[in-house]
């Protein structure tokens, strides 16, 4: 029987290969957008899990509710790169210093 | 090792798979096509959890309309990609070294090897549902009772995120040219034409 750590292992798996994802793809913002999507899955996968578990459907609404915002984040993160390739003509992380950061 | 287990390993050995072809792809575009093998992979975990509602809603949201604005905006994007590709082999070292040490210390916390906090009694009261049970009502019931107000909010958020992506790609040309209807409806006769009165041409 599958137990509630080996979900919670596959989680913190997928969440350091996300984090190993933002570590290697330093230039090209679409992958460190879909490597944030990769983050909120591996934390999705935790709320089910508990939620299954617990035998607490709280965790599922919590899932339907970051899903949500992540489309909202994907949407505008999406128009801003468009908006951002538009004006510079590049999406490399390193050429988009005009805010001196 | 009973058929569950047998499909929670395949499943995740997928997961994982495709969760290293995202981050270590070439090409952007097998970059999405990954994330959405990941994304069918893991609908198919929350099946075995018994989230039926929630599996088809990442298959139908995630890998039906956020996946495909991804591969729209890398197609329509001129990428160049031995330009992206740099730096990926200088920062490998600290990336896997920083996810391997990760990778220990949560697994260390929450996996079954270790102290094995998640393993207890009261941690594993899952119930099997009977085959008429079904998720969506009882996600359903909860959703529009207790989290009536934050689903509204929710639903806000939507609608500002629409805004928002339409007003920051929206542009006006300075070059185009185009018509106004109200405009050419309003015209007269006497903004367009104008009678000369002259005389008649005689032959001398």
């Amino acid at each position: 029987m599958i137990s509630l750590s080996s979900y919670l292992t596959l989680g913190a798996i997928l969440f350091s290969i996300s984090i190993a994802g933002i570590f290697l793809n330093r230039k090209n913002v679409v992958v460190l957008l879909m490597c944030i999507e990769l983050m909120l899955l591996a934390a999705n996968i935790n709320f089910v899990a508990f939620s299954h578990f617990l035998n607490d459907i709280s965790g599922q609404v919590f899932v339907f509710f970051i899903l949500t915002v992540a489309a909202a984040e994907a949407a505008i993160g999406l128009a801003i790169l468009v908006t951002l390739f538009r004006n510079r003509n590049t999406i490399d992380v390193e050429q988009l210093d005009a805010m001196k950061g | 090792m009973n058929f569950t287990d047998l499909v929670f390993y395949f499943f995740s050995a997928m997961l994982v798979l495709a969760g290293l072809g995202v981050i270590g792809s070439r090409n952007p575009v097998h970059s999405a096509l990954f994330l959405v093998l990941s994304f069918f992979s893991c609908s198919a975990l929350w099946l075995l959890l018994q989230a039926e509602f929630l599996a088809i809603v990442l298959v139908l949201v995630y890998v039906g309309a956020v996946m495909v604005l991804f591969l729209f905006v890398v197609m329509m994007l001129n990428i160049n990609l031995a330009q992206m590709r740099q730096g990926f082999v200088r920062y490998l070292p600290l990336g896997v070294l920083v996810a391997l040490v990760m990778v220990v210390q949560m697994v260390w916390i929450v996996g079954p090897v270790g102290p094995d906090v998640f393993g207890g009694e009261q941690l594993n009261q899952a119930v099997q549902h009977a085959p008429d049970h079904s998720n969506t009502s009882e996600l359903g019931k909860v959703l529009y009772t207790d989290y009536v107000f934050a689903f509204e909010v929710a639903a806000i958020i939507l609608l500002v995120a629409i805004v928002a992506a339409i007003a920051l790609t929206m542009r006006r040309r300075e070059m185009t040219k185009y018509q106004t209807p109200g405009k050419q409806v309003q015209v007269r006769k006497s903004d367009r034409l104008r009678v000369v009165k002259m005389d008649a041409e005689t032959s001398k």
